[in-house]
């Protein structure tokens, strides 16, 4: 039903945790479907050095996360910042259409976090 | 290992029932409506399943429809009843807990005029005979109401509602017909259709080890039925086409050793789900048991558990070789939760979290170990993950 990558991730998760002293934490919850991705970063010289997640929900929403975390990490805030949910999908292979909407809620995880880390920079 | 744990989605096809149809695949090939001897052969072939199916439910042989299986067999009861008693009643009386192939019916001929009643069910999924009573009507033709539910596996009153039915006959309701989709409980537990009451009941030979695609409707003798297709007179002029003979065969076979092991199976069925069920509530916090418990066939088992999406949970397990379904939302790309699980009342999140494990009696012991310790672990893991916690 899924690709072998949203298994692959639903296997053996990445960076699953919470970062020590993040400089940023976006916890988001789409009310519809209850799924929740909580991504917390750290951010040094406007560079992501790492970022954890941990999430409730289906396949996509778990691996969504889980790839989101693998794409960030060594990259400045600005690029990450453009990050569009059609960047964790094509690592992801394929998502089932009424699925778009998980990657969509780990790139809202990935602005939330973002915006924390701005203001505590 | 792989552990195949959803048995009420289908089970594995049974050797013996393997053996019985390989040769209406090859020199055994007759149509059972020719007069030569190929022919023949296949007609006694035919016949010879047919009283096997009809054993299996206290039929006669000749209160049997072969058709393609359980959905055509609810489609041709509640289809058949309302075309055949429309002229006396345009109500159907049902539960909101059936399987797709009632309820979709229903829903179409609500479209064509008829009133659909759809009964609520408890917390467990067991109807209220009250509420039965209390939607007859005058122009009630069918109630049809399940005997056991393919997701929770909780057993209806079946019996109790066929009295209801015999006393709103004898206060003049002759038009009133009970069906039953016995799908889920036929093989499970004893059925047999004069004791329980009901003029329609649908079996599915997927279910008990037999092939895909065959499946018969107990039609009680004298009941006047419309058709859903049109053709010629086989299956006594109620189900045209020519008859699947290996399916056929294979369905007869599956039923007769159903016959045959019925308490066994259910014995040992019974027994390693309540061991699967003890040993997870036992390890696992926070675990939730769907259904009733005190009315259930032996075979399912439908838990919720805390703070994890049903979907990942079943994902992760396939990945670890073990194969069970769920009630979430998200399964199958709908994002409808399960009709059932809503019905009982269950909270969003319970039936978020919720699998069903659904054995059969080829499981064994060591399977069912490993199951349990890989769910352990599985939930484990997913709960390290949970940013609920």
């Amino acid at each position: 039903m899924y690709s072998k990558e949203v298994n692959e991730h639903i296997a053996n998760p990445r960076n699953v945790g919470d970062v020590e002293n993040p400089s940023g934490v976006g916890d988001v919850t789409n009310q519809v479907c209850l799924d929740r991705i909580r991504l917390s970063i750290k951010v040094d010289n406007g560079i992501l050095t790492e970022a954890k997640f941990k999430a409730n929900g289906c396949p996509p929403t778990m691996a969504a996360a889980s790839v989101l975390t693998e794409l960030i990490t060594g990259r400045s805030v600005k690029e990450a910042a453009l990050m569009e949910r059609t960047d964790i999908v094509s690592v992801l292979g394929r998502l089932p259409p009424a699925k778009m909407h998980c990657a969509m809620l780990a790139i809202d995880a990935l602005q939330a976090a973002l915006k924390g880390a701005r203001r505590t920079v | 290992m792989k552990v195949y744990l959803d048995n009420s989605a289908t089970t594995p096809v049974a050797p013996e029932v393997i053996e019985a149809m390989l040769p209406y695949f090859g020199d055994e090939m007759g149509n059972a409506q020719s007069v030569h001897s190929f022919g023949q052969r296949a007609k006694a072939a035919l016949e010879s399943a047919r009283r096997q199916v009809a054993k299996l439910i206290g039929a006669s042989a000749t209160e049997t429809v072969f058709l393609s299986g359980g959905t055509e067999a609810d489609n041709l009861a509640i289809r058949g009843t309302a075309e055949a008693h429309r002229e006396w009643g345009r109500h159907i009386i049902t539960t909101q807990i059936e399987h797709p192939a009632v309820l979709a019916t229903c829903e179409a001929l609500e479209r064509e005029g008829f009133r659909v009643t759809y009964l609520p069910v408890s917390g467990r999924g067991r109807i209220d005979i009250g509420d039965v009573r209390a939607a007859l009507r005058e122009d009630t033709i069918l109630i049809s109401i399940m005997q056991a539910n393919n997701e929770i596996g909780t057993v209806q009153p079946i019996r109790e509602v066929a009295e209801v039915v015999a006393e709103a006959r004898q206060a003049g309701a002759k038009h009133l017909h009970l069906h039953s989709d016995a799908v889920q409980s036929v093989g499970k537990i004893p059925v047999n259709v004069s004791e329980l009451g009901v003029d329609l009941l649908s079996v599915s030979a997927h279910k008990i080890h037999g092939p895909k695609g065959i499946g018969c409707l107990y039609v009680r003798k004298g009941i006047r039925l419309g058709k859903l297709l049109y053709g010629g007179h086989h299956e006594r002029d109620r189900r045209p086409g020519t008859e699947n003979i290996p399916a056929i065969v294979g369905f007869g076979r599956a039923a007769q050793m159903a016959c045959e092991q019925l308490e066994d199976r259910a014995r040992s069925t019974e027994k390693l789900r309540d061991y699967l069920e003890r040993h997870i509530t036992e390890r696992v916090e926070g675990v939730r048991i769907n259904g009733d418990p005190s009315n259930r066939v032996p075979n399912i088992s439908n838990l919720s558990f805390e703070g994890v999406d049903g979907e990942s949970l079943l994902i992760a397990l396939d990945l670890k070789g073990i194969a069970v379904s769920t009630g979430s939302a998200c399964a199958s790309g709908s994002l409808e939760p399960s009709h059932v699980l809503k019905a009982l009342g269950l909270p969003r999140e319970v039936i978020r979290g919720s699998l069903r494990f659904s054995l059969s009696a080829f499981n064994t012991q060591p399977e069912i170990d490993f199951a349990i310790s890989t769910l352990v672990e599985t939930l484990a893991r997913l709960q390290e993950m949970s940013a609920e916690g």
